[in-house]
């Protein structure tokens, strides 16, 4: 059978770290790089007797992100006990939540621009969502370093506010799961409820992979993935895993559930454990904490536009494409700049292009963020409306942009163009260009004058040369109709 | 007498939370431990149409904390009971996953 025969089922459980100021049980801080378990009590240490107590902040960051993902919630949502054995969770048990957690199903649209580059062209299914199973929230746990002959363990990391957010079986393809993946961090950025990056181990990601042929109603064997610790991880050991099982299967091979770790250096899968070796957790409700009555924070959370609106918003109120509303709404920050600089003019779609093709490159180029900007929306505005009132040329306005991002303290762009020499020719000048190439070129007058308004460019050419660049094209287009009609 | 139907298998729960029987213990924790669930099971013969479920023993809810950082121990304080320990860390039998 070939590749195509096989149908791939890819269900994702992605760990999102809160950006909260405080651990989820604790009052201890959360920060990432200090000094080895200098933020540790005895709640986060799981100290015989110490009692845990409700971050409120991390709920209402959860409940948010139900609420952008179209989940719903329990009215009443508690807390369990999930009980094992590992040196990086000393008291046996990790508080978490089971039957109640506090957002069921909802969904992650899947984004066009979220998806691989190279896949952007050959998008299966457009305007996909991927069903949510639940969201819940559960503390971090400690971070453990290996050495040959012992672990060490920093407790810092334990008892961070770690939101587990569980997608049904619905990918279909490697490349799906990097829409996935894309999509849900640039929404939970929308929400500012986590930074949500993987390389940072902000985001994790375990993967349930299975194959089946195409005539096979039952869901194969499926296998879950460790250790993806990028997005491109993620699609490479998908990419590697679904050849793997495939070749097990034209085989005649049983595939057999377990656990398999990616290793990224050798580029392949590498089995771990299998399922029967899997815990037994004995979830139950943890006496220590009370549960929780969910309307009330519901009702009092600001849910932000999400990226989808803004594009959506942006194509209506701005005129822009669509393509371009996705690349400005992508990033927050990205969005919130351009609609500055877009607000009160009607120029929306010249802006986005400025914003994504000048101002973006050259702020890659200065290896500058977005927020160190030396050009602001309202100079790019500006800069705008000079070309569109026919002030300076197109080529004249890089010109002016290059100057002000090298010196970002000029206030009057017009002035700042004058200075530069670029002073639009008067219409009197250009009239009398105008002629002048309408009389030297009687060929193409002739061929304007039988309906070919395309000759219309060159001679435009010609004017504009002679006006030494200056002329405002449409103006002098607008001439030169009048001329050769 | 434990229920003969009952799937309760206290060597298997000892298992899980790393406890060794020794046989005597076996046959007296799986027939106490038996007699608990047997009588928790007496709830199933309630009438309980009408009663609102609970997920807390106390009828309390919404206990929380503000998001304001409060101080932590120091870290010789934090390692005071470490049986073992190594640049400021937890050290423990080498752990494989």
């Amino acid at each position: 059978m070939a590749r195509k025969d096989f149908l791939v089922t890819i269900g994702l459980e992605v760990h999102v770290q809160l950006k909260t100021r405080t651990k989820m049980f604790c009052a201890c801080a959360v920060a990432f790089g200090e000094e080895p378990n200098t933020l540790c009590c005895p709640v986060c240490l799981g100290l015989p007797g110490a009692l845990p107590v409700l971050n409120k902040r991390a709920i209402e960051m959860t409940l948010l992100t139900g609420r952008m993902l179209g989940c719903s919630t329990p009215e009443i949502s508690k807390w369990d006990r999930k009980n094992y054995f590992y040196p990086d969770m000393p008291k046996n048990y990790q508080i978490s939540q089971f039957d109640l957690p506090l957002c069921l199903g909802g969904g992650v649209p899947l984004y066009e621009l979220a998806y691989p580059k190279d896949h952007q062209k050959s998008i299966a299914h457009p305007d996909k969502v991927v069903a949510l199973t639940r969201i819940h929230l559960e503390e971090d746990v400690a971070k453990s370093t290996h050495l040959p002959k012992a672990t060490l363990i920093d407790f810092n990391r334990a008892g961070t506010p770690l939101m587990e957010i569980v997608s049904e079986p619905e990918i279909e393809s490697p490349e799906e799961a990097v829409a996935y993946l894309n999509s849900l961090r640039q929404i939970l950025l929308y929400g500012e409820v986590s930074d949500a990056d993987m390389e940072k181990g902000q985001m994790r990601c375990d993967v349930n992979v299975s194959v089946r042929p195409k005539d096979q109603k039952k869901l194969g064997t499926k296998i879950e993935l460790k250790n993806l610790n990028s997005v491109s991880a993620v699609r490479r050991a998908l990419h590697y895993e679904i050849e793997r099982q495939i070749g097990e299967l034209e085989e005649g091979n049983r595939i057999v559930q377990a656990t398999w770790r990616w290793n990224d250096d050798a580029g392949q899968t590498e089995w771990m454990r299998n399922k029967e070796d899997s815990q037994d957790y004995r979830y139950f409700p943890d006496p220590d904490l009370l549960p929780v009555r969910t309307a009330g924070m519901l009702a009092a959370l600001g849910v932000p536009e999400l990226p989808h609106q803004k594009q959506v918003r942006f194509v209506r109120d701005f005129g822009v494409t669509s393509y371009d509303g996705g690349v400005l709404s992508a990033d927050r920050a990205l969005a919130d700049y351009f609609e500055a600089a877009a607000t009160g003019t009607t120029h929306g779609k010249k802006l986005a292009n400025w914003v994504i093709n000048n101002l973006l490159s050259a702020l890659k180029e200065a290896d500058l963020p977005l927020g160190q900007s030396p050009v602001r929306p309202t100079q790019l505005r500006a800069l705008v409306e000079l070309i569109e009132d026919g002030k300076i040329t197109n080529n004249q306005a890089k010109e002016v942009f290059a100057r002000l991002f090298a010196e970002p303290s000029h206030e009057d762009l017009a002035a700042l163009a004058v200075s530069m020499g670029f002073e639009p020719a008067n219409a009197g000048e250009l009239e009398g260009f105008v002629d002048q190439v309408v009389a030297a070129n009687p060929g193409p007058v002739a061929e304007i004058k039988a309906g070919n308004a395309k000759a219309i460019n060159s001679l435009l050419g010609q004017v504009m040369k002679l006006s030494g660049g200056k002329g405002d094209p449409k103006l002098i287009r607008q001439l030169l109709e009048q001329k050769t009609a | 007498m434990p229920d003969p139907d009952a799937d309760f298998d206290v060597g298997y729960v000892a298992q899980l939370c790393r406890l060794e029987l020794t046989a005597d213990e076996t046959v007296q924790f799986q027939a106490q431990l038996s007699g608990v669930i047997e009588y928790m099971k007496k709830i199933d013969q309630l009438d309980l149409s009408g009663i609102e479920a609970t997920a807390h023993a106390v009828p309390a809810f919404d206990v929380y904390r503000e998001d304001e950082p409060g101080p932590s121990l120091t870290v010789e304080e934090v390692l005071r009971n470490a049986p073992q320990k190594s640049q400021n860390q937890f050290a423990v039998t080498k752990v494989v996953e």
